[in-house]
């Protein structure tokens, strides 16, 4: 009898906490997408990471620093040396102090930090009407509903319901939380021209500058899950020879 | 006078070592051919599993801590720097920061195993109370570990802890200042959380090393919770355990290789993810995962005080479990009821767990009022009365025979069969 309550209990539980937590800002839960990076197997689609860091280099970097990337990065996009040298050095970034102690800038080296639109936040939140665009460099980390929840808040900005009050220079969008954002509405079609053909959908864009946040994020997930399933797959075997001595040591027991 | 040790090996380099200093035969003693109960199931790996998970958190610690910056300024960035330029700094970082994980599930487990097979009882009361022990020891370093990365989780989780202290009156306050070492979680802060977070393992070192000697002076306790009568009763530790341990260290590593290195952040905390920042209070301010039952007990009871009593309270109890449990019988399995209610009580400390991962509002607060209820009843009410009125199947005359009348002997050569290797 007890057991038969335990068990109805767990059930219950369980049934209650798998329905969606309500979200006391009531942003929908963005729709899944499919991604390159998917599941235990996924890698990332490098041609759509590299036209995702053309989508972030000519739209986002207008106002977001990826602070934590550096120009030598980009190898795990699949850009080759050439590449990197020559994008690093079409960048002027911040290079010490020159002999009289003022501040220097120079063309940037594979080495150089992705280039800060903003020397500080004090300058970055003046220039936003006191917004912060947040760094972007882990945003798909730093975000419940990950690449999922990023790709949704970039393709569904709209007009704001009638009836809802907006503050000054904030945009709607129903999946950010609290529905009013500052950043305004970055991509619109053809906002850049990518060098493959591929034609520039604000979808198309979402899409790839989301796999490129992705990879941004967690530039180890194809090594990280190749080394796990040889791991994976090395521990299955040892699993079977251990529990098969074990068996053989312990025959003259059962 | 003192004289040199009578050692049986022969290796010459060993024989001189350990006649002088006997390591090689007491390690020989203790896992060799140490006299461990015939009967184990799976349950009984998981002490070993721990001690691995200790060993593992102390050597990639060891390594994390040569790269990692505890400093307000630049803590967050110097993740950032393992993650990304230190040569597999992300797996070792994956493995340290799941480790934490399994740590707890394996100890958790561990913990529930005591009390089904009453593990607690006479003679083995200090040995689990040094367990509760390396218990305490276990969250407060998990506690400090997950402050270090400095992001908004730790920042806010480390304010919301520390802040429970200011609950007790007149020396709250004071108390919680000089946790701080200022006026807020800040520098002096993380400092001090690094140092310790670098010392308490060894503490935990000491005290788990005294878990095993006690363990060694009474004997392991077994499914049927009987004591050993007869050499029949036993195998040598090794290779019998030895081969047994290593069965469920393999199926251990593949569980927590799949969090590693299939979802890394699958038990972690998006805002963690964002830098500390002080003047920004995430809309949620959740532990880390082995702590929601006690943060739902801590948020189920109206009066600030009194949740951070039954807070720890909840833990507390644990030392005096030997002396609430009135039963004699040690092993559920011959305890009918006892082996039912202690699921309820499961099930209690499950709820409690999904409650803390909610927000104090609605169906959460009565559902963790019921179970924080219940969690206390179970040890405080149930246990003692239980004890005395429950009736205890038949007891077996001993582990090699479990089956009362029935049954032939049991095969007697296990126990004679020699080491094959020391």
């Amino acid at each position: 009898m007890m057991r038969g309550v335990s068990q109805l209990l767990t059930m219950a539980l369980i049934a209650v906490a798998t329905a969606a937590p309500a979200n006391a800002q009531d942003a929908p839960t963005a729709p899944a997408q499919r991604w390159s990076f998917d599941g235990p197997f996924g890698s990332f689609d490098l041609a759509a990471a590299q036209r995702g860091f053309q989508v972030y280099s000519e739209v986002c970097a207008v106002c977001h620093a990826m602070q934590y990337l550096h120009y030598r990065d980009l190898a795990g996009v699949g850009l080759n040396e050439e590449q990197i040298k020559a994008i690093a050095a079409a960048v002027t970034v911040p290079q010490g102090l020159n002999d009289q102690g003022e501040p220097k800038e120079g063309p940037g080296t594979p080495a150089s930090q992705f280039r800060s639109p903003f020397p500080n936040d004090q300058a970055k939140r003046a220039a936003h009407n006191g917004a912060l665009p947040p760094d972007l460099s882990l945003i798909v980390n730093a975000r419940e509903g990950h690449a999922d929840y990023l790709y949704a808040l970039l393709t569904s900005f709209a007009d704001a319901p009638p009836g809802m009050q907006m503050q000054d220079g904030m945009n709607y969008n129903k999946f950010f939380p609290g529905h009013q954002i500052a950043m305004p509405p970055p991509l619109q079609d053809g906002r850049v021209t990518y060098a493959d053909g591929t034609p520039a959908t604000v979808e198309q864009m979402a899409h790839d500058v989301v796999t490129f946040l992705t990879w941004a994020a967690n530039p180890e997930m194809v090594e990280r899950k190749q080394i796990g399933w040889r791991w994976v797959l090395f521990f299955l075997i040892m699993t079977g020879l251990t529990y098969a001595v074990k068996r053989k040591v312990w025959s003259d027991v059962h | 006078m003192a004289g040199l040790n009578k050692s049986e090996f022969t290796n010459p380099v060993v024989n001189w070592i350990d006649t002088r200093l006997p390591i090689f035969t007491m390690m020989q003693t203790e896992y060799g051919t140490f006299p461990t109960p015939r009967n184990f199931n799976y349950f009984w790996n998981f002490g070993a599993l721990a001690m691995v998970t200790m060993m593992i958190m102390i050597a990639t610690g060891i390594f994390l801590a040569m790269n990692y910056q505890p400093n307000a300024e630049l803590a967050f960035g110097s993740i950032q720097h393992i993650m990304r330029d230190v040569n597999y700094g992300w797996l070792l970082r994956y493995v340290h920061q799941n480790g934490a994980s399994m740590f707890f599930i394996v100890t958790y487990i561990h913990i529930f195993r005591g009390m089904y097979y009453g593990s607690y009882k006479s003679p083995r009361e200090l040995l689990w109370m040094i367990g509760v022990v390396i218990l305490l020891i276990m969250m407060a370093t998990a506690f400090m570990g997950y402050v270090l990365p400095w992001g908004q989780m730790s920042y806010w989780g480390a304010t919301v802890i520390t802040n429970l202290f200011s609950a007790f009156p007149i020396v709250g306050q004071p108390i919680v200042t000089w946790l701080w070492g200022g006026f807020s979680v800040d520098n002096a802060t993380l400092n001090r959380f690094f140092s310790l977070h670098y010392l308490l393992p060894f503490v935990l070192v000491g005290v788990v090393f005294l878990h095993i000697a006690a363990l060694h002076v009474v004997g392991s306790n077994n499914p049927l919770g009987i004591d050993v009568k007869s050499p029949q009763d036993t195998v040598p530790f090794h290779p019998y355990y030895t081969v047994k341990d290593s069965v469920g260290l393999c199926v251990f590593f593949i569980v927590y290789a799949v969090l590693v290195f299939f979802a890394p952040n699958f038990l972690g905390d998006a805002n963690n993810f964002i830098p500390a920042n002080p003047l920004q209070t995430p809309a949620d301010i959740v532990p880390e995962w082995y702590f929601l039952p006690y943060y739902a007990i801590l948020r189920s009871v109206p009066n600030k005080l009194l949740g951070v009593c039954m807070m720890f309270g909840s833990i507390l109890i644990l030392f005096v479990l030997p002396w609430l449990d009135t039963s004699r019988v040690r092993s559920a399995r011959f305890r009918p009821i006892y082996r039912q209610i202690i699921w309820v009580w499961v099930v209690a400390v499950i709820a409690l767990g999904v409650c803390g991962a909610h927000k104090p509002e609605g169906i959460w607060v009565v559902i963790s009022r019921v179970a924080t209820l219940y969690y206390f009843l179970h040890f405080l009410v149930i246990l003692p009365i239980l004890g005395k009125l429950e009736r205890p199947l038949p007891l077996p005359e001993s582990i090699s025979r479990p089956v009362i009348g029935g049954g032939g002997p049991m095969p007697s050569g296990a126990t004679a069969k020699p080491m094959e290797k020391a």
